[in-house]
């Protein structure tokens, strides 16, 4: 076990996780503080993951844990998004009363569940994180139990989700039948020829994962739990599963069933259109913002999924481009709601936006900017995302999916810019506070910037992510 | 010559914007926001001036050609003028500080954010126009939808949020497919560099597909029968300044596309789809000036007259002939310059009686002298008349389109007339007559920052009307490269079977 330091950052938030479990028990009104050792464990894991050597490319406990650059990238993007969501939650959460010892220790365990995702390379390995994750998300997303629309997100996410977890779960036991092993390297050694079973196995582990990022058509969670769980949870939800699920998606189709291409191929192109088509056009009806991101992130999963169904490096790179992206934009979003607060009670819904741009103008300004990136209009960030997803596509001449996905472009900006019409056009309504904390501020403004300045310095991204590996 | 002089041009607007939204705001500084406007403008201009007067007119390279790395290994950011664009740059530095100028009696509200969005708009506009590689070339076509989106849905009339979106959506919609063309180039070729893809060349089998996804995105912004329809929407809901943007320059880079990339890049598929052009640029000439005439919106009217005149350029680009394309080429920038003046026409009387219905108005000659003057100027330009700017592009056009298919011409040429005919009407159903309503009445002359900018525009629709060497002068070497360089005269030849 001498190589036990490569998993230090994982073996740190395990010990904090019961630490901090025991000292909020002890200590009492401890949740605030709890709420900043959390942070600051995941500032520190952050620096310890980035502290790692890079050229290390290795593998633990029997080749089941690997500890390469796309784990190192999607971990230091994983915690990094798990920071920012923490500064920037922190109001809500002491507002809207769930400031509980439990919450932030949630977080970290469905964190941790994430990192052990990202690494595995194992059939077992990958099903214990996703748990792990899944099960701190249950109680997070009905975490605020007086509300009803809380718990139901909860329960409904809880039943569908076992559900996803089950078919999955056959799908691998269908794998380790037809391949003798759960490891991902040896799976591929052993599965040189096709079979039904086999083919069954990996549709059912499709499923499953498709379930963990909402592709259509397993999307039907998404947009009662985005609503109905508390804004800063669904700002966890919004960000942090993606990339974890996205991983796995990379890994399973990219090492053990590379060479199955053509059995998987047209599964995720499929999913890719029905994501695109259907979040594009079932948010042009929402009322409600959360509502309106869940179905937005839909569609923004079907064009990460264009990506990776190339099957290509360019394409699992352009995927990544995507989801790094797509983070921010969402982060920034997720952040000006949390700004639409008055009178202690915080507001969702689009008509509450209305001529928002005359008393809080820097407020709209942002919001503007993230909207407009979101709808891929350049030259902000979100165009530069679909972009590269695009010249991946059409490298491969796939041109029926990409003319499809910019057509659903031209249908998502239509909801895009109706709300850009509430807050600009319409006419004005009440004040919100302008007083929020500075993690808040500076998340927007960091979100903001890189957003708006992104094709200043396009390479940047993109140089580290071509030096991810997949093989 | 290291100084960058083109990203100076791009960048300079954007740098006033920033420098209007850091001050703070307060009523006060209002107008001092107005004046950095102003001058940021005026400084573009003349520096665009200087740039064209050290333009060495007989070179046919692209000249103060700036590359600098951009996406690594694939995309370079890549500007640099010919002959035919820096006619656009001048134009759209010129026209600009005129909007700015007009604010001041059209902008009620949000003055600030009013300019800097037109900064953020020349920015983009320049960039079009100098930009030689196609990605930076889709990124600024697109970028410009922005801002003109926020002008038309802030400041506009009272359907504006129809004709926002409308605009945006026809617009969008059209460009996604010239992205994916400009990506297949890459794949195809291995590059997205233009002066590059001039020289490779396309394999003439991609030809087609590539120019009709092209040809997509530039109908709906030319705009084309039959996407035209936004056009009149969102002029008439537009506050006058976006107006005058609007069909001043923004119209003018689908056409500056067109020369540049669908003849350009696809030369065999431009002369195959030849006749879909002709057919639809003569609809366009023919149908919607006859629409023109049924107008009763002053800014209605003069937008259907807008597509029927850029019929004629998209007409005088497919002709392929020296001539068509100089006359393409001058049409554009004298419609520039028109339509430019008769939308500030518009909006003069708009002001005062706050109604764009011809028949509110009438007699305005007894009380409003010199508007009837200027407005004469304009509507004469805009008919073509002998003398003005508007003259010397028909005629090139339906020169070189007789060059080529007399019965076209024959067609394009009734097009003069009836643009006559509704300039006319329009002319006299608003300056002659009777003084019928009492509002009228009281209406005051121009004042004195409208009659600058309005004889700003007269002087140069009448001195290219009489002395049209300059803006000839500067595209012809590369109208005739252009030619040249991709054999368009003897693939015309072919197909005639000589």
């Amino acid at each position: 076990m001498e190589n036990l330091q490569l998993i230090i950052p994982e073996l740190f938030i395990s010990i904090m996780i019961m630490f901090l479990l025991i000292f909020g028990v002890f200590k009492k009104n401890s949740s605030q503080l709890v709420y900043n050792l959390t942070t600051v464990t995941l500032v520190a894991t952050l620096a310890l993951i980035i502290n790692l050597d890079t050229q290390i490319q290795s593998s633990l406990f029997n080749n089941s844990y690997n500890i390469d650059s796309l784990a190192r990238f999607m971990k230091i993007l994983l915690v990094l998004s798990g920071i920012f969501v923490m500064l920037s939650s922190s109001k809500y959460i002491q507002i809207s009363k769930i400031s509980k010892i439990e919450y932030p220790i949630l977080i970290l365990c469905s964190i941790l569940g994430m990192m052990v995702m990202i690494s595995s390379n194992d059939l077992i390995v990958f099903y214990m994180g996703l748990e792990l994750q899944s099960l701190a998300l249950y109680v997070l997303a009905s975490f605020n139990r007086d509300n009803l629309l809380s718990t139901e997100s909860g329960l409904k996410y809880f039943v569908l989700s076992a559900l996803s977890s089950g078919l999955l779960l056959y799908g691998c036991s269908l794998i380790y039948g037809f391949s003798e092993t759960t490891n991902f390297n040896q799976i591929m050694v052993n599965t040189r020829e096709i079979e039904y079973g086999l083919t069954f196995g990996i549709v059912f582990i499709l499923v499953g994962l498709a379930f963990k990022i909402s592709a259509v058509p397993f999307h039907m969670w998404a947009p009662d739990v985005y609503q109905g769980s508390p804004t800063s949870v669904t700002i966890f939800f919004a960000l942090l599963p993606k990339i974890a699920a996205l991983t796995v998606f990379i890994r399973f189709l990219y090492i053990p069933f590379y060479e199955l291409g053509d059995q998987w191929q047209m599964i995720i192109i499929f999913l890719s259109i029905a994501s695109m088509v259907f979040g594009a056009v079932a948010a042009i009806g929402q009322k409600n913002l959360k509502r309106l991101i869940a179905y937005s992130s839909i569609s923004h999963m079907g064009y990460a999924l264009a990506g990776l169904s190339t099957g290509t490096t360019q394409g699992v790179q352009s995927s990544i481009t995507y989801i790094t992206i797509y983070l921010v934009m969402n982060l920034a979003f997720f952040c000006c709601l949390f700004m639409l607060k008055r009178n202690d009670e915080y507001y969702e819904n689009i008509d509450d936006l209305s001529g928002l741009s005359k008393n809080h103008p820097l407020l709209s300004l942002s919001l503007l900017v993230v909207l407009f990136s979101l709808a891929g209009i350049p030259p902000l960030a979100g165009f530069f995302a679909k972009f590269y997803i695009f010249v991946a596509v059409i490298n491969e001449k796939m041109y029926f999916l990409a003319i499809v996905g910019l057509l659903a472009t031209v249908i998502a900006a239509f909801y895009y810019l109706r709300i850009i019409k509430i807050i600009y056009f319409d006419p004005e309504k009440e004040k919100f506070e302008s007083k929020h904390n500075l993690g808040l501020k500076f998340t927007l403004v960091a979100s903001t910037f890189f957003i708006l300045a992104y094709f200043i310095y396009p390479s940047g991204i993109v140089d580290i992510i071509s030096q991810i590996n997949i093989n | 010559m290291n100084f960058p002089i083109l990203s100076s041009l791009i960048l300079l607007p954007t740098i006033g914007a920033l420098f209007i939204f850091f001050v703070r705001s307060s009523n006060s500084q209002y107008q001092s926001s107005k004046y950095v406007a102003l001058f940021i403008t005026l400084a573009n201009f003349f520096l665009s001036l200087y740039l064209w007067i050290i333009f060495d007119k007989s070179i046919v390279d692209f000249q103060f050609v700036e590359e600098r790395e951009w996406i690594s290994g694939f995309v370079n950011y890549k500007v640099g003028v010919d002959g035919i664009s820096i006619l656009f740059i001048l134009l759209t530095t010129f026209i600009t500080p005129i909007c700015v100028i007009t604010v001041n009696a059209t902008i009620k509200n949000r003055l600030k954010d009013f300019l800097i969005a037109i900064l953020i708009l020349e920015t983009f506009m320049i960039g079009v126009f100098c930009s030689l590689d196609l990605v930076v070339f889709y990124l600024f076509f697109e970028a410009g939808l922005i801002p003109m989106f926020l002008i038309i849905g802030i400041w506009g009339g009272e359907r504006r949020v129809y004709s926002a979106f409308k605009f945006f959506l026809y617009t969008l919609l059209g460009s996604v497919l010239m992205l994916v063309a400009i990506i297949s180039i890459y794949w195809i070729t291995g590059t997205t560099d233009v002066i590059k893809l001039y020289e490779l060349g396309i394999d003439a089998k991609y030809q087609n597909l590539l120019w009709l996804a092209f040809f997509s995105s530039f109908a709906v912004k030319t705009p084309m029968w039959p996407v035209h329809t936004w056009l009149p929407d969102a002029h008439v809901e537009a506050p006058t300044a976006g107006s005058v943007l609007l069909a001043a320059i923004l119209l003018k880079m689908a056409g500056y596309g067109f020369i540049r990339f669908s003849l350009g890049l696809f030369p065999d598929a431009s002369l195959y789809f030849v006749p879909l052009v002709y057919a639809l640029s003569l609809i366009a000439i023919i149908y919607t000036s006859l629409v023109a005439l049924m107008q009763e919106d002053m800014k209605k009217l003069i937008a259907y007259s807008s597509v029927a005149h850029m019929g004629f350029v998209t007409l005088g680009i497919f002709t392929m002939t020296q001539q068509g394309i100089e006359g393409s080429i001058f049409q554009m920038i004298s419609h520039g310059l028109v339509s430019a003046a008769l939308f500030l026409c518009v909006g003069v009387v708009y002001d005062r009686l706050h109604t764009r219905l011809i028949n509110r108005y009438g007699g305005l000659v007894s009380i409003m002298p010199k508007y009837a003057i200027v407005f004469m100027v304009f509507t004469l330009g805009a008919l073509g008349l002998p003398g003005t700017s508007g003259f010397i592009g028909e005629f090139l056009v339906l020169m070189g389109a007789f060059k080529k298919n007399i019965l076209v011409a024959t067609i394009a040429s009734l097009g003069v007339i009836l643009g006559a005919a509704y300039m006319l009407w329009l002319y006299k159903r608003i300056i002659f007559g009777k003084l019928i309503n009492d509002d009228v009445k009281k209406m005051v002359d121009l004042k004195r920052f409208e009659i600058v900018t309005l004889w700003l525009l007269v002087l140069p629709i009448i001195f290219f009307g009489f002395y049209p060497e300059p803006l000839i002068n500067s595209i012809e070497v590369s109208v005739a490269n252009m030619i040249d360089m991709n054999d368009l005269d003897k693939i015309n030849k072919l197909a005639l079977g000589e």
